[in-house]
């Protein structure tokens, strides 16, 4: 399988079939993940055909729900060529903050959510200044305030769960709703992808976050305000982690520190490494890490369905993460010298 | 006939090293200035002075007899000048249309408009006769050193320039491509642009300049016409400074 970077020529030349240029159209990264996919499918679907019920399609569509935000995020931080790895952190924060912020206003969900956004933003805005204006390395910054974030989340709320959401309606829409036989917590995945899709491919933003990613010299020769960007990419990433975090508190029904948000970072990273992220950046796509997202969830659950000790399915994870930047290292032809780049 | 682009005195000095000292350069509509020097006498951070990379210490700078003030490469860009940068500053992860149109594409709505930036690509690659390139969607990763010297040339034409910098546009490709490219730097100035060309090599400097700069440790030796001097002289001014009663007298521009 060779991958061709013609992305569409001018003119194509006669004789490519339709099925051909479709492929190319898909990218053979998407190709790749979709035939994992029904692989996985029919593996797990043979052995229990519960895996086939509504019920569970819809447990494997709300699971993948927050960690696909998630990973939606940390899609756009990467192509920048940066990584975030306090997602989870904020996420945690976050929730706290909306329940506590509901509680406080005696019952307003609007303001909880809203209230968790901001701080989302504001949390996203301290990882870009560090990183901009302290010149520190994405990933020293980012671990830095994940430790951070999560000790603020812990300190305001004493480390328990906070408030009670569970009766308000918009809680429980979030929650358990449903809008066209869709669970709400799907929609709100479909619109953020879609938003944050039609940001990266059809708008100069996008444009600029993929030169920036690919050579932030020439971005920055260009005229293109690179601190600028870098900024408000980790904003953004801050506000979807946030609204991960609100999804948290609707699931759970109260504020929490750091059940059901830790962790979520590596899930975040590694969706968008299998979904074709460069970790160099300036290359993935929201299509590609949508469909890495399914995939992981898909074998999330199997894993259980199939009762697989937990514990293996945290290195499973991990293996997964290794494995999905070594295929792309190897295809991008990095040499074995060194640090990796 | 008055210079497009002049400047007058410029200082520049990176901390403690001034790199540029006092420095006059001008450069004429349609004509091809060489600007020469050996490495390290501050070709690159004048021209970069010029595009607003850096800002300068001190000194003037006119454009088409105004003074004027250069703080970014967008202020640049916006009087009309255009500098293709040593290192080429292209995104290997993107196609060419995408590259030629870094920073400045065009909209429709909030949305790219992608059919008249391809469409503005072609024309201009057209313009100057490049006809190597199979696809204007192919991705910059996949081109020859030529090609992607094209490219950015184009990149600069595309926005009805005034000025055009090369930055030793030709230093890293072979016999034929280097005379593509050469013959590309004629057609700019026959065009009626005010082109700069930086070259360690004498025999593309008389081919095809009509004015020689010479720098030496940071400071102009000599601004001359082609036509006036030898290869000799010329390498005289970039090795010492001075040839004859051309140059430099105690570091300082006769
Ligand atoms: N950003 C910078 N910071 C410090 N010194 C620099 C910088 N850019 C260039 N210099 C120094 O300025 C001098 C001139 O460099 P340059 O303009 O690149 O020369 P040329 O292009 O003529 O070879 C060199 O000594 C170089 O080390
Ligand atoms: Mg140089």
């Amino acid at each position: 399988m060779s991958q061709t970077r013609v992305e569409a020529p001018a003119a194509a030349p006669e004789g490519r079939s339709a099925m051909r240029r479709a492929l190319d159209g898909a990218g053979v990264q998407n190709i790749s993940l979709l035939i994992a996919l029904v692989l996985l499918v029919a593996l797990i679907g043979a052995r229990e055909p519960v895996f086939f019920g509504a019920a569970n399609l819809k447990t494997i569509g709300t699971a993948v729900a927050i960690s696909g935000l998630l990973a939606i995020g940390q899609t756009m931080v990467i192509i920048l060529g940066a990584l975030d790895i306090s997602v989870g952190s904020v996420a945690g924060l976050a929730s706290v903050a909306s329940a506590m912020i509901f509680t406080a206003t005696t019952g307003s969900a609007p303001l909880g959510i809203l209230g968790a956004l901001v701080i989302g933003a504001l949390c996203g805005l301290v990882n870009g200044c560090v990183i901009v204006y302290g010149r520190v390395n994405p990933v020293i910054a980012t671990l830095a305030t994940l430790a951070a974030f999560k000790g603020v989340a812990q300190l305001v709320s004493n480390g328990r769960a906070q408030g009670y959401t569970g009766s308000d309606p918009v809680f429980v829409f979030l929650a358990r709703g449903a809008v066209a036989g869709i669970p709400t917590l799907i929609w709100v995945l479909i619109i953020v992808a879609l938003a944050v899709h039609v940001l990266l491919k059809y708008t100069d933003i996008g444009r600029n976050i993929y030169a920036i990613g690919g050579n932030d010299v020439a971005a920055r020769l260009a005229g293109i305000n690179i601190n600028r960007y870098i900024l408000g990419v980790y904003l953004a990433t801050g506000v979807i982690a946030a609204l991960g975090g609100v999804l948290i508190t609707a699931r759970t029904g109260s504020g929490q520190p750091i059940s059901g948000s830790e962790g979520l970072e590596l899930e975040a990273i590694t969706a968008a490494a299998l979904g074709g992220c460069a970790m160099r950046g300036g290359k993935g796509a929201v299509s590609g890490t949508l469909l890495a997202v399914v995939l992981l969830g898909v074998l999330t659950n199997g894993m259980t369905l199939l009762g697989i000790n937990p514990f293996w399915q945290n290195v499973a994870k991990g293996l997964l993460l290794v494995v999905a930047v070594v295929i792309q290292q190897v295809r991008s032809g990095e040499r074995r010298v060194g640090l990796p780049a | 006939m008055t210079p497009v682009l002049e400047l007058r005195g410029i200082d520049k000095s990176f901390g403690p090293v001034q790199v540029l000292h006092d420095v006059d350069f001008s450069v004429h509509p349609g004509e091809v200035t060489a600007l020469v020097g050996d490495n390290g006498a501050g070709k690159s951070t004048l021209v970069k002075c010029i595009g607003g990379i850096h800002a300068v210490d001190s000194g003037e700078y006119f454009f088409d007899g105004k003074t004027v003030q250069i703080n970014s490469p967008r202020d640049a860009a916006e009087l009309g000048i255009e500098i293709v940068y040593q290192d080429l500053a292209l995104c290997d992860n993107l196609d060419i249309v995408q590259n030629m149109f870094l920073g400045r594409e065009h909209r429709r709505g909030i949305v790219l408009d992608e059919d008249t930036m391809e469409e503005m690509a072609a024309r201009t690659l057209e313009s100057l006769s490049v006809r190597t390139v199979k696809s204007i969607r192919q991705h910059v990763s996949s081109l020859s050193g030529g090609q992607r010297q094209t490219v950015a040339i184009a990149k600069a034409v595309l926005w009805n320039s005034k000025v055009v910098i090369l930055d030793e546009p030709t230093a890293a490709l072979g016999v034929a491509q280097t005379a593509q490219v050469l013959e590309l730097v004629r057609r700019l100035a026959d065009q009626g642009l005010a082109v700069v060309l930086i070259s360690h090599n004498m025999n593309d400097v008389f081919a095809v300049s009509d004015r020689i700069a010479a720098l030496y440790l940071g400071r102009m030796a000599a601004q001359v016409r082609t036509s006036d001097v030898t290869h000799a002289q010329v390498v005289e001014l970039i090795t010492s400074g001075r040839s004859g009663d051309l140059g430099l007298t105690n570091g300082v521009s006769a």
